[in-house]
């Protein structure tokens, strides 16, 4: 492949012909671009933190850091981080383990299970368990927990938070480690099993140790992503004063006076862990090729006969699909019957009405948030895969020079939370006045494009590498140029992964909620920010209604992309 | 038709072979003149394709010249290099590389749809070559097929039609039979061979099956480390290798050295250690040079009894014997040496039997000793 940096050899008018070229000038302008999405607000954030009148200083973070209730907000953090990781990793490898190697039936609700993540945004999931665990009128509170004669279970402490972030994490543990057992080969087990271990013991002496790669990977992804989750600490731990790091860098910018260096030097120190953890586990990735003891081939195991464990497994499966989708969606639904919410009793129940959801459809609020989701969305989207079309074609095919460097900045919004991002958006493009974005829906698209570059990537590059270069070349020796054989080639060879690439973006920028929160202003709310309003002016009816028409639309989303042969969710991992 | 002069093409250094550059093409000049088919032949590695696909343009050489038709596609010296899809060269690629998203009729309309809009041709026109084409491949009953259905050999087909519906000056092919299996190759060789001689198209055939390259070319260059060893017509380069590595690689051979005695005639008397030679040579070679024969196992005779005491007849005893179907490979100790002797499946001689092994003269190629 003739690349752009090449020794061209030929007169000067041509050189200069050649240099401008279609192929150069868009693969100039998308690696411009990718650049700048991803420096520019962490440079920003950087000089920020670190400058104040012209010199050095770290005034910012001594400021940040003596705060009081510093050292409760770092436990806080951890402890949540640490909990909500081990719960979504328990849960999320025992039905993987279920799933994959044994023989227990229910398996399809596994999969729907699987999908929560992507259905039912993480501020719709944390408001519908404060209705259900609210200590003074949540729902299993008071018709199951105290029934039993237990203290009520106060939701707004860290073992809530930690329960809820747990639940919302599982589905993505279930599907890495699902990945991780079927690349398993099912002899070595059996070779266990005939040397005449008990199944128990054969799953942590034998299958545990054996999917210890996946599981560390796991562990990480998930710590970084509690780290970084804003929907829980927000809707479970701002207002009862439970702080972590997400909410205490929302805090300081929404006092009344806001911090931008107290909100930058948090930032900063988050970024800096999730940084850690993104680090260490590409690290962990690349020894575990180096030292690959599980191949990678599909295996079909013979499922592991459950015997007399098959019912208690059916229960956890059956307890685990009703708590993760059914206790949410089904309180969801009744929230948005009522007109003010109380909790269930025989006389709410009988004075359901309809009347939210058309009441839905005339507020401002809602007819913007919609408009503005949809135009984000599709905006996003398509943005995200054109430019990682471009991206992926350089970094696969070219022998360009800087590709790898492309590839890098593609995947560097990874580490960045998304409420970090926003902090560092705000802090540029407040200051960069000839750019006018603030106060507009642009900065939404700047973020979004920023974050969910990775993902396009992925998808981009997974696809491209599946195109021989032969194809390409042939249509180069047919006489076609680089415009005519990626529009007419590539492109249309990409579009499977394409088109799954673009609704999981499309469906995950739904719920994005930590950037926009910091971004948004009024007249430019998205969905996820019109819930976030009405969750905190308590209009939690028409809430509910507007969240299960989302969720409804969401599912719609993914059944298409599913139709469609995508395998999203998994991708999301990591 | 092509002329290439002093190509070079190299590539930085992998990891193991340190800092310095890669010489995939070293200096090489061909010439294929028109109507011919010119193979490349080598083994992995030879940089037979790097130097296909510096002629197709899709890698850059670091120097020398490439002209077809009187056009000068690419010059270090002149500062020229025509892109791929300008060269209007047409190429069949190993794979094949049919675009999986088209017919088999828009994959061979593509090379006239992208055409500039000056030159490009009208529908109509398009639509009647493209017929026309896929008629000459036979192709022509599946030409609204999608072409992921097709068999390998019909993609094979439709991989050629594409190539040739511009009507180009040259073809280049690069492996193109190698992805078929062993039944269908041989089909497709005497096909490819006809289609090329019926139209005329002059072509450059890359290879690694030496059966390939003598079967079908005009002329066969054998490639070794990016220079070319020996050019020339197949049966010349399958009789008279120039050196040990075509003999090796064309053919099956068995090399004994040995030191020229005497000139006798247009033979050389050639000592060695198990017997003397009388070797038919067109070569100079002097009296003491140390020198290679090369003998062909298929013109060596073996019959039972030890009666050999003359030059190129020797005695020996068989070692091994295999049956190969059409024919019988006995290999024969003589001395300290094994000589391969491929006999037609008529002659079978079980083992440790002594034998009188015959060199037929057309068995012999001298080779200098230095390599």
């Amino acid at each position: 492949m003739v690349a752009v940096a090449e020794r061209s050899v030929q007169g000067r008018g041509e050189v200069l012909r050649r240099l401008l070229s279609a192929r150069n000038l868009i693969v100039i302008l998308v690696a411009v671009v990718i650049g700048y999405l991803a420096l520019v607000p962490l440079g920003f954030l950087l000089w920020q933190t670190f400058h104040r009148d012209g010199h050095f200083t770290l005034s910012a973070f001594r400021a940040a850091y003596s705060a009081v209730g510093l050292g409760t907000m770092l436990f806080n953090s951890f402890a949540f981080s640490a909990g909500a990781t081990v719960f979504a990793l328990v849960i999320g490898t025992a039905l993987a383990y279920l799933l994959v190697r044994t023989d227990v039936p229910g398996k399809s609700l596994m999969y729907a299970a699987s999908v929560v993540p992507l259905i039912i945004p993480g501020i719709l999931h944390s408001i519908s368990w404060t209705f259900l665990l609210d200590p003074t009128n949540g729902i299993v509170n008071t018709w199951f927990i105290e029934k039993l004669g237990l203290h009520a279970f106060n939701v707004y402490s860290i073992p809530g938070m930690i329960f809820i972030e747990g639940l919302h994490l599982a589905p993505l543990v279930f599907l890495l480690m699902v990945a991780s057992f079927r690349s398993m080969d099912p002899s070595l087990e059996e070779s266990a099993i005939m040397s005449g271990a008990p199944m128990w013991r054969v799953f942590f002496r034998v299958t545990l140790p054996l999917a210890r790669p996946a599981l560390y990977a796991a562990i990480l992804i998930m710590a970084v992503r509690c780290l970084e989750s804003f929907e829980v600490p927000a809707v479970i731990g701002l207002r009862h004063h439970v702080w972590v790091f997400t909410s205490r860098i929302y805090d300081a910018l929404h006092a009344l006076s806001p911090d931008y260096g107290t909100a930058g030097a948090l930032a900063m120190t988050l970024l800096v862990l999730t940084s850690v953890g993104v680090w260490w586990h590409s690290r962990l990735a690349r020894r575990a090729r180096a030292f690959q003891t599980v191949t990678g081939k599909g295996f079909r195991p013979r499922p592991m006969p459950l015997g007399a464990w098959r019912w208690p497994a059916v229960a956890f499966i059956l307890l685990y699909f009703f708590v993760s989708i059914v206790l949410p969606l089904v309180t969801l639904g009744y929230a948005s019957t009522q007109l003010f919410y109380s909790p269930p009793t025989h006389y709410t129940l009988h004075h359901m009405t309809g009347a939210n959801y058309p009441a839905v459809f005339h507020d401002d609020l809602f007819k913007h948030a919609v408009k503005n989701s949809l135009v984000l969305g599709v905006g996003t989207a398509t943005a995200v895969m054109l430019m990682c079309a471009v991206a992926a074609w350089v970094v696969v095919r070219t022998k360009l020079p800087g590709r790898w460097l492309i590839d890098n900045l593609a995947f560097t919004p990874l580490v960045i939370p998304g409420l970090v991002l926003g902090v560092a958006m705000l802090d540029v493009y407040l200051r960069l006045q000839w750019l006018p974005v603030y106060g507009t829906l642009w900065i939404l698209f700047i973020a979004y494009l920023t974050r969910y570059m990775p993902y396009g990537m992925r998808y981009a590059s997974t696809s491209m590498f599946q195109i021989g270069r032969e194809l390409e070349e042939s249509a180069m020796m047919s006489g076609a140029g680089w415009f005519q054989s990626f529009r007419r080639i590539v492109l249309p060879l990409l579009v499977p992964g394409f088109v799954a690439g673009w609704i999981y973006i499309f469906v995950v920028s739904f719920r994005e909620l930590g950037s926009s929160v910091l971004l948004y202003s009024p007249g430019r709310e998205v969905l996820s920010i019109a819930i976030w309003q009405q969750w905190n002016d308590g209009l939690l009816p028409q809430l509910s209604a507007l969240g299960v028409m989302l969720v409804g639309f969401l599912v719609v989303m993914v059944a298409i992309a599913y139709r469609l042969g995508a395998k999203i969710g998994v991708k999301e991992a990591g | 038709m092509l002329q290439v002069r002093d190509l070079v093409k190299t590539f930085a250094g992998s990891k193991g072979e340190g800092r310095g550059r890669v010489h995939a093409v070293d200096g090489i000049s061909l010439d294929v003149a028109d109507g011919e088919l010119f193979t490349l032949l080598g083994p992995s590695g030879c940089g037979k394709t790097t130097t296909l696909r510096c002629i197709a343009g899709l890698e850059t050489p670091d120097g020398g010249e490439i002209t077809v038709a009187g056009r000068t596609l690419f010059s270090s010296e002149r500062r020229i290099r025509v892109p791929a899809n300008e060269r209007g060269l047409g190429m069949v690629f190993q794979s094949y590389a049919i675009w999986p998203h088209m017919n088999v009729q828009k994959n061979v309309a593509f090379p006239l749809e992208v055409m500039p809009r000056r030159r490009k041709p009208s529908r109509r026109e398009i639509r009647e070559r493209v017929e026309r084409v896929l008629a000459v491949v036979k192709l022509d009953h599946l030409a609204t097929r999608e072409a992921t259905d097709l068999s390998g050999g019909q993609q094979q087909r439709l991989a050629l039609a594409r190539a040739l519906v511009m009507e180009p000056p040259l073809l280049l092919l690069d492996e193109p039979l190698s992805n078929l299996d062993a039944k269908l190759r041989d089909d497709m060789r005497f096909e490819l061979k006809r289609l090329q001689r019926d139209l005329g198209i002059t072509g450059v055939y890359v290879t690694h099956d030496q059966v390939e390259a003598l079967a079908m070319s005009n002329k066969v260059a054998v490639m070794r480390d990016g220079k070319i060893e020996q050019v020339g017509h197949p049966r010349v380069v399958y009789e008279q290798p120039q050196s040990r590595f075509v003999a090796d690689f064309i053919g099956t051979s068995n090399f004994i050295d040995g030191v020229v005695e005497a000139k006798e005639g247009s033979s050389y008397r050639i000592r060695t250690d198990d017997g003397v030679l009388l070797v038919p040579s067109a070569s100079q070679f002097g009296v003491g040079d140390n020198v290679v024969v090369a003998a062909r196992p298929e013109h060596i005779e073996i019959t039972p009894g030890a009666n050999g005491a003359a030059p190129n007849v020797w005695n020996g005893r068989i070692a091994v014997r295999s049956f190969l179907g059409e024919v019988v490979d006995h290999v024969v100790s003589v001395g300290s040496r094994e000589l391969r002797a491929r006999c037609n499946s008529k002659v079978s001689i079980p083992a440790e039997t002594d034998v009188t092994v015959r060199f037929h003269e057309e068995a012999f190629s001298l080779i200098p000793a230095s390599e």
